[in-house]
């Protein structure tokens, strides 16, 4: 219930920007405040992982880049040239495929959004399945190493090959109707509902990581980041921990992978690039580690800065400086700074207290 | 049936014989002791008995069935908790959020459940609250509950550490040095807190430096002395036993 209250002021705010961009007149803010909140889905899921599982994924945009991308290749395949054979028969039988004209009148036959998104979203948590069970074994910088090995993987899987638009990308990729009348689509007269849709799915992403960090799974996790050695000595299974949560983190990463390439229209491969997942983690340093609130904070702030371009073309340079400059002056996260202040004052009105 | 049976447990570490062919009981009830001289093997004994460390030959019984070479976790499971030498508080929880890890092996919630906060879990963690507040209060440090584990005083973060093993709710409490650093007035308290938790039905085995500490509450003691066992006996025969005065005291 306390959790509930304090994301009620979240609430207020997300709909106090939609109003307030309405009455100035600059509602195009939102696409930027959409697309933000889609990337801080994802660094949600790797705050969990990170501050409070205590480890690190530099590969995170690879997961991102399996949600999108094969939600945008399922949906953009034509399947009319293989109309005839059994898998799509099957598929068409189970109602999974969806008939349609494309721009020229031509036939075309696609999977459903629906049906593209589960099985995007479980390949997603597949393939962190196989590469967290041998890779989870390291600590530090070898999981740093093995993880951004997986995303320089599927970055150059994806600019290889032609399945998945090489160095374009895919594009004309359909809207996602996620109930009737409810439209994951980059179409502007869909732009208030479309803030919503991503605001309400981070929020709920954010509602339920904070369930889980104040519960048994939760405390078992950042006992894990404590001490290992004691925290299996308690009786919590640390592999299996460490797997789940880096699963988890993967299946966020790619609903916001998927929603945001049907949002967009389309995904190309920096979306899968390395610097994005350097990015990520910038991120989560800057917003504190372990702390949801900061992460969500500094996802929408700092994504939405860039989305705007206010760094320029300098835009990976500045996440560089952003994470030399915390790990150096504040590497338990900006906010920090601001409580650090409130500790200090209230240390030294401590001994009054004691003297009362 | 003895609690744990220790059977010509061996490790070596290279040319090391750092535990060498040790075998002694621990019956229920007992609170048993083991000592010897620095580097005599006691922590590592320790660490194949909790499954930190794998045996390089020999068994260990536990409730009769043999755990050489299982998890720490799967060992945990069974009823056995075990505090460090070093105590390794879990940094960034408050002292009572590191004894309700303690309860982890009696809660049911997984990561579904907890993400929705289903209301199955509710009763369990609200009992998974009341137990580590209470047993807070049994070791009298309940007034540090909310207070981070790791900001504590040094005797205190010792009652947290046995707080949060017991949480558990073990049949074996293996404790690892509970008085080093301690003066001899918290170790007197320690000793009092020790016998308190035998009285619970918990059976206690420790390793201590502390003589005066362990003559006084141990049922029974093993010496230990370059990985090997040289006496097994009460706290008054041992006080006696001329090759244990030889090592303690030179000749």
């Amino acid at each position: 219930m306390k959790r509930l209250l304090a994301i009620l002021p979240l609430l207020g705010v997300v709909v106090l920007v939609q109003l307030l961009t309405t009455w100035t007149g600059t509602q195009f803010y939102l696409t930027q405040m959409t697309m933000a909140a889609y990337y801080s889905l994802l660094i949600i899921g790797l705050c969990v992982l990170m501050g409070y599982a205590g480890q690190i994924s530099l590969g995170h945009a690879g997961f991102f880049a399996i949600g999108g991308y094969l939600s945008a290749a399922l949906t953009t395949l034509n399947l009319v040239p293989h109309r005839e054979e059994w898998l799509v028969r099957f598929l068409n039988g189970c109602g999974l495929l969806a008939a349609g004209k494309d721009l020229y009148g031509g036939k075309i036959l696609v999977v459903l959004p629906w049906a593209a998104a589960i099985l995007a979203v479980l390949t997603a948590a597949g393939v962190a399945v196989l590469i967290g069970i041998p890779v989870l074994k390291l600590k530090g910088h070898y999981l740093a190493m093995a993880t951004l090995g997986f995303g320089i993987i599927i970055y150059r899987l994806v600019l290889a090959s032609s399945w998945f638009g090489q160095a374009d990308g895919i594009s004309g990729v359909p809207p996602f109707v996620l109930l009737p009348g409810l439209t994951v689509s980059g179409n502007v007269s869909g732009r208030v509902q479309n803030y919503y849709i991503a605001w309400g799915v981070l929020v709920f992403g954010l509602f339920l990581l904070l369930n889980l960090m104040h519960s048994r799974i939760g405390r078992a996790l950042r006992a894990i980041h404590g001490s290992e050695e004691a925290a299996d000595a308690m009786g919590v299974n640390i592999s299996r921990f460490k797997l789940q949560t880096f699963v988890l983190s993967a299946v966020f990463a790619a609903i916001a992978g998927v929603l945001l390439t049907h949002f967009n229209g389309g995904i190309g491969p920096s979306e899968a690039g390395v610097m994005k997942s350097v990015r990520y983690v910038a991120i989560v340093a800057v917003g504190g580690m372990a702390h949801l609130w900061g992460a969500l904070v500094m996802g929408v702030l700092l994504n939405f800065l860039s989305l705007r371009g206010v760094f320029g073309s300098y835009d990976d340079a500045v996440f560089g400086l952003i994470l030399i400059l915390i790990m150096l002056f504040a590497p338990d996260g900006i906010l920090s700074l601001i409580s650090c202040k409130k500790r200090q004052v209230q240390l030294t009105e401590a001994p009054k207290d004691k003297e009362a | 049936m003895a609690l744990l049976e220790v059977e010509k447990l061996h490790r070596r570490f290279g040319g090391l014989h750092a535990v060498n062919d040790v075998s002694f009981l621990v019956e229920p009830g007992q609170i048993k002791a083991v000592i010897g001289p620095n580097g005599a093997g006691k922590t590592t004994l320790f660490n194949l008995i909790s499954g930190a460390l794998a045996p390089s030959s020999g068994a260990v019984r536990f409730h009769g069935q043999e755990i050489q070479g299982r998890q720490p976790h799967e060992i945990a499971t069974r009823g056995m908790a075990r505090t460090y030498q070093n105590i390794k508080m879990f940094s960034g929880m408050t002292a009572l959020e590191n004894v309700m890890v303690g309860r982890h092996i009696q809660g049911r919630a997984g990561f579904l459940a907890s993400m929705f906060h289903a209301p199955w879990t509710w009763p369990e963690e609200k009992a998974i609250r009341d137990k580590s507040m209470a047993l807070l209060e049994l070791l009298e440090i309940a007034d540090c509950a909310h207070a981070p584990a790791t900001s504590l005083a040094f005797g205190q973060q010792r009652a947290v550490e046995l707080a949060r093993a017991l949480a558990m709710e073990p049949s074996l409490l293996l404790l690892d040095e509970p008085a080093a650093g301690l003066n001899i007035y918290e170790t007197a308290e320690v000793g009092r807190l020790i016998t308190k938790v035998r009285d619970l039905g918990v059976t206690v085995l420790l390793v201590e430096h502390d003589m005066s500490l362990v003559m006084d509450i141990s049922d029974e003691i093993v010496v230990l002395c370059f990985g090997q066992k040289i006496a097994e006996d009460l706290p008054p025969a041992i006080q006696q036993n001329q090759e244990v005065i030889k090592i303690y005291l030179g000749e």
